[in-house]
This record gives C-alpha cells, structure tokens and sequence, in this order.
C-alpha cells in the first residue's frame, strides 16, 4: 500500500516552546486516521505543517510520495485542508465561494460546475447554494468548510477538530460525512472528542506534549496498556485487611481502594498477569466476602489518560 | 495569472459589497467634489490648466488616504476572520496572493478615481483644457495610488488588525511624504537622495501640470514593486510562525 503521508523527525519550535517534537509517522493511502490529544499537545500546529501553512524548524515531510520543501505547490494540491473555523467569505454564496476554491485549487473551469454540485450534493448543501455564507448556521458553515476542502478532489483531507462546535444532530450528520470521505480519500483529522475518533477512524495517533506517544488501532492501544491488568473487586470485610489481602497475592503490583460504603470495600488491583483465580482464593481464604470481581475494560478515555499519564486539558 | 485575477476579481467584489468600500467611496467622492469647489474653483480667477493642477492636486491626498483605508483590509481581514488558510494552503504561491490582493484594491481605487472624471469635465465645458492634461493628472494618480496601496498592502501584511494596518500604512506614506522636508533641510547630496525619495512633491507635481516624465513613472512603479516584495516576504515569513 502507498504511504500518503510520511514525516521524519518533525519538529516546530515557537521561540521557547516546542509545539511538536520529533515526529516521525507514516500513514498509508485510503486510511482514516485520528489525532487524539489535549489542549495543546501540539495537534493543530502538526496538521498546519503536514498542509503547508507553517515550516518546520526541522524535519522532513513527504504528501503522497513529494518532498514538501522541494514540491511546495504540487503537495498543496493534493491537500484539502478544513481548519478548527472553516476558512470562508462569508459575503459569497455557497455555490460562488465552492467556485472560487474550485479554481484555486486548480480545477478547470470547465469542469467546475460539475465538481461544485457533486460536492454540494455529498455534503448536504445542494438545496443551499444560492444562501450567503452569512446567513448559514454554523453545521451548515462547516459542511462548507468540509466542501471546500474536497472540491478538488484531493488525495488527502486534513480536518481540524471537524466536529468542535457542533450540536449532537449536527455531530451525526458530521460524522457521517466524514465517514464518506473513506477510500477515496486518506483522512487524517484531530479531535479531542475520544468517542468521536473512536467512531469514525481506523487507526489513532496519541499525541502528548508535541509528541506522538502511541499509534494503533483502539483495540492494540488497549490492548498495549492491558499488560497490566486492572481487576476489580467487591469484598465485604475491614478496608485494612481486604488491602493487606490482597497485596499479598502473589503477581499483584499494586492496590488501591476506591471506596468503601456498609462494610463493602471496593478495590482494585494491578497486575502483569491475569491474576483473578489467585485473589478470588485469597479473599475467601481470608475469611472475607467477595461479592464481586471482574477484570476491568479500559474504553478509549482510559487508554488515552493512561498514554497521557492522566494530565488534566491545558489552555 | 489565473489565480491572481480569480483572487482580484473577489476581492474587488468584496471591497464593493462591504460597508467599508461603501464609506470609503462615499467619503471619498464627497470630499474630492467639496475641495474641487473651494481649493481649485475658489480664489479668484484662473487659468484652467491652474485649476486643474490644482484639482490634481487635492486628489492626491484623497487618493493617498483612500489607499490606505482600502488596503488595510485585504490580508489583516484575512487574519481577524479565519479565512486565511483558504489562500495559504491553496497551490498559489505566495506572490500571487499579493499582487492578487492588490490588483483588487487597485481596480476599486481606479473606479473610484475615474468616476471623479467629471470634474475635469466641468473645467473642460468653461475653459480650455488639454486631453493630455487630463490623461497626465490621471496617470499620476494612478501610480500615486498603487504606490499607496502597495504600502498599504504591506501594512496589512504585517498586522493582525485592520486599525493597526492602517496606522502602519498611514505612518509609512506620512515618512515618505516627509522625505520632502528632509530633502530641503538636509546638506548636499543627501538633500538629492531626500527629495528624490519623496513620495509626492518632486514626482507628482509634473503630473499635475500635465508632464509625464519616465523618471517619475519608474519611482512610482519601483516603490511599487518594492512594498509588494516586502508583503510578500512577510507572507512568507508567516509561516515560519
């Protein structure tokens, strides 16, 4: 399979700070692919790179097989690009702003009439291409932004956090779209929105601090993190013994008590290996009630704060 | 060049369907109507080609101000509202961007300016004017205004915010226009280099008495082309930020 896109050592500094830091990460033609991060994990500053609006103080980036340095022009034509606030004029109407990025983006003005209804009809806008961008709802304006970062086609679509902003119907319909946009095009989008990546990529990047800490699909990074497994228990008894008990299983790394509520404690414990057998047979053997034990999923929140080290969103 | 027309042809649209296009027009017209009677009608008796230099005149400075007021939108709006990205990630390089942004300008400022032709008009029913005197005085400011714009283009280049723009642009025609003071109180040869610096005074007078000089045509187009270069490294500084 061709790679789409291909960095080495990416990297941007802004005077003191480093907003991404040695990135290296290559995505394969036709994949959906998610950025996950926080607030200021440098997510936004590495899309802006991969399409061209900011240089980068080292590294190099490869779009579709072109050196971005050296084919500065042809990579942006294969790049749609819809940032967090779609880029429009707001005094055009729908059909002449699609128009216009149409031949921006390098479609022959032949063929740009035909290119602008197709991709008013794909993102739902048909029925308002004649409105001024002015008067659109803001689901309407992003549908705009998405239309004008496809209208020429591109091999890759880069989405900025494509659903911020939305309400729930609109993140539907969002989705949707976005969804569509799989296999003719290579999709790479950033979101902070976990269910949402979740829901609609097939491969995550975790980006921490301006770097990419993790990649895979939700399934291997769970399943990376489920090395150490979490187990959950119920155990009816003192909270000092139920953690004395349970520490002294064999393979257990650590023990932490969540709460405790008429004499049950809850708790949960850490371990390399799958050790449910091991502290079901100490509990009991303790003179304890186990009311419960289970082992714990991590859904995507989880494996994310767990990449992450649990840090809270920045600015 | 198609995309430096595709991106003029919008923004001339833009300027004529904004409210600051509107104002500025308006401002514009009342102003050069009101100065053409008191400065160029007023005063006495005249010859018409006094009248008219005089007419060319205070045109001068209306085009002046008017070109930075035009320009302080195109590249700073872009910024304030987001819409930036569209350009800067399109396959168009940066050059044409500007020269795009400021064709558009300059097409306004030239139909803003034409329309005044009537005025001349007037003269021309009451007196005797030369077709060439005309054809000069509008020439000149033609390339007074590009040059302005191109200053102006520059300032809303290196600004976020349309106020700052224009009091960038505005500070930089002003120290270009002083350059003419500078040039009489400075000691040779440096008063040369001062005067010929000199946004107005030397190089567009002789328009106004309906003297074309090459001389003054190559200074207008170089400091032109001079402030559009900057914008356009700025541009392209842009993204190294």
């Amino acid at each position: 399979m061709k790679t789409m896109i291909e960095t080495r050592h990416l990297t941007k500094d802004y005077e003191d700070l480093r907003a991404v830091d040695d990135v290296s990460l290559s995505i394969e033609r036709g994949q959906c692919v998610g950025l996950l991060g926080l607030n200021g994990a440098g997510k936004t500053t590495l899309l802006r790179m991969l399409c061209g609006l900011l240089t980068p103080s080292e590294g190099d980036i490869r779009i579709d097989g072109l050196d971005a340095a050296e084919e500065t022009l042809a990579v942006r034509g294969r790049i749609g690009f819809l940032p967090e606030n779609p880029p429009l004029y707001p005094e055009m109407t729908v059909a002449r702003f699609l128009r216009f990025a149409a031949l921006l983006r390098g479609v022959p003005a032949l063929g740009v009439e035909a290119r602008v209804q197709e991709t008013a009809q794909r993102c739902q806008l048909a029925d308002r291409l004649g409105d001024r961008i002015e008067t659109l709802s803001y689901g309407y304006r992003k549908r705009v932004g998405i239309a004008q970062a496809i209208v020429h086609q591109p091999a890759l679509v880069i989405l900025d956090e494509p659903i911020a902003g939305l309400d729930p119907r609109q993140i539907v319909e969002m989705r949707e779209l976005v969804r569509s946009l799989r296999g003719e095009h290579t999709v790479l989008l950033s979101s902070h929105n976990l269910p949402e990546i979740s829901q609609t990529c097939d491969k995550l990047l975790v980006m921490d601090r301006g770097r990419i800490i993790q990649q895979g699909s939700e399934h291997e990074l769970a399943e990376l993190l489920g090395r150490r497994r979490r187990i959950l228990l119920q155990v009816r008894g003192e909270r000092t013994r139920v953690k004395d008990t349970l520490a002294r299983v064999s393979g257990v790394s650590g023990v932490q008590i969540l709460g405790e509520a008429d004499g049950v404690v809850e708790a949960e414990i850490e371990s390399a290996a799958d050790v449910r057998e091991e502290a079901a047979r100490a509990v009991i053997g303790a003179g304890l009630g186990l009311l419960t034990l289970s082992r714990k999923e991590l859904d995507l929140e989880g494996v994310f704060l767990r990449l992450t080290g649990g840090r809270e969103g920045q600015a | 060049m198609k995309t430096i027309w595709l991106i003029a042809r919008r923004e001339l649209l833009a300027t004529l369907r904004s409210p600051l296009g509107f104002v500025v027009a308006a401002m514009v017209l009342a102003l050069d109507g009101l100065l053409f009677n008191l400065l160029a009608l007023g005063g006495g008796e005249k010859y018409s080609s006094e009248v008219l230099a005089q007419f060319f005149y205070t045109l001068s400075g209306t085009t002046m101000v008017a070109s930075v007021f035009i320009s302080m939108r195109l590249l700073a709006e872009e910024h304030q509202t987001g819409s930036f990205p569209l350009l800067l990630t399109a396959p168009v390089k940066d050059g044409h961007i500007i020269v795009g942004k400021f064709l558009g300008a300059f097409l306004f400022l030239a139909l803003l300016t034409l329309i005044t032709l009537y005025m001349p008009l007037l003269v021309m029913v009451h007196g005797k004017v030369s077709w060439g005197h005309v054809f000069a005085g509008y020439l000149g400011l033609l390339l007074l205004g590009a040059a302005a714009l191109a200053i102006g283009t520059f300032g809303s280049t290196v600004a976020r915010s349309q106020i700052v723009a224009a009091f960038i642009s505005g500070a930089l025609v002003v120290a270009l226009l002083l350059f003419w003071l500078l040039g009489r109180a400075a000691d040779k040869p440096l008063d040369d280099v001062f005067s010929f610096l000199a946004l107005h005074n030397m190089h567009f007078r002789p328009f106004m008495a309906g003297k074309i000089h090459l001389r003054d045509i190559v200074y207008y187009l170089s400091v032109t082309v001079f402030f559009l270069s900057a914008a356009t490294r700025m541009l392209e500084s842009r993204r190294w930020r």
